[in-house]
């Protein structure tokens, strides 16, 4: 849980649009570099990225290789209930995170 | 004269082993063409309506700030369904995809990402009716990514 910075604001009006930004420590191993001994380091990309709001999912990115390490992602919800948004990252190598935080409508 | 012709011939081959994997390995502008055509099929693609900011010129091509913006008025009849981001000289075409919806707002989302050369960035917004607008930028890369780690 550490490796996950998350930015909502506590609180929004009703239907108040807010920006909501993600980021996650991950290398993003592209595939295309040679390490240290010549080989090709194995690919490790997170390359799936989706939101939720209480349980309804608002956002959702396919990411690729050309997404910078540690991803960054910020986009744009409505608030039109309190309650909690999601976030759920996948990827190579079994990668899964997830990480929610609460937001109050008034 | 052998021994010359020997030397040129090994420069050559190393030439060419050397720049193959590179240019086998590279996204095109045909490909990006390719890409794009998989995403939006026949319908043809119009200029205008998104906003496709990210900085002209770039020193570090590691971490590239990317902002995508779409004019619409998101309701549930007439918003942005999807943006997708597309490159030309990357290794592979494609950057991302993003899905979204009327709950989102606004159609602005941002990111960051990698370029591996000077280039031409396109964004393509999918509309709720089927309509597809794009934007397209020209950067100058002067550190591209993935070249700091080649020992």
């Amino acid at each position: 849980m550490v490796n996950v910075l998350i930015n909502v604001p506590k609180t929004a009006k009703r239907g108040d649009v807010v920006e909501i930004k993600a980021l996650i420590l991950h290398p993003m191993e592209t595939g295309f570099r040679p390490g240290t001994n010549g080989r090709i380091i194995p690919r490790n990309i997170v390359e799936r990225f989706s939101a939720t709001w209480n349980g309804t999912e608002i956002f959702r990115m396919t990411m690729t290789p050309a997404i910078a390490a540690n991803p960054f992602v910020s986009f744009f919800a409505v608030a039109n209930e309190s309650g909690t948004i999601g976030f759920r990252w996948s990827g190579d190598e079994g990668f899964l995170a997830e990480e929610s935080v609460t937001i109050t409508v008034a | 004269m052998t021994p010359r012709l020997e030397r040129r011939a090994f420069l050559a081959a190393a030439a060419v082993v050397t720049v193959l994997p590179w240019t086998s390995a590279r996204a095109t502008p045909a490909s990006m063409a390719a890409a794009i055509k998989e995403v939006t099929g026949d319908a043809s693609v119009r200029e205008g309506r998104v906003i496709l900011d990210l900085p002209p010129l770039i020193e570090n091509g590691n971490t590239v700030p990317l902002t995508v913006s779409v004019e619409s008025p998101m309701t549930v009849t007439d918003h942005i369904k999807a943006i997708h981001v597309f490159n030309e000289k990357n290794p592979q075409p494609h950057v991302f995809d993003a899905t979204l919806g009327p709950r989102n707002g606004k159609a602005v989302i941002g990111t960051r990402i990698k370029l591996g050369d000077s280039q031409k960035i396109i964004a393509i917004a999918e509309t709720s009716t089927g309509e597809f607008w794009s934007a397209s930028a020209d950067v100058i890369v002067t550190l591209a990514a993935c070249i700091e780690d080649l020992t």
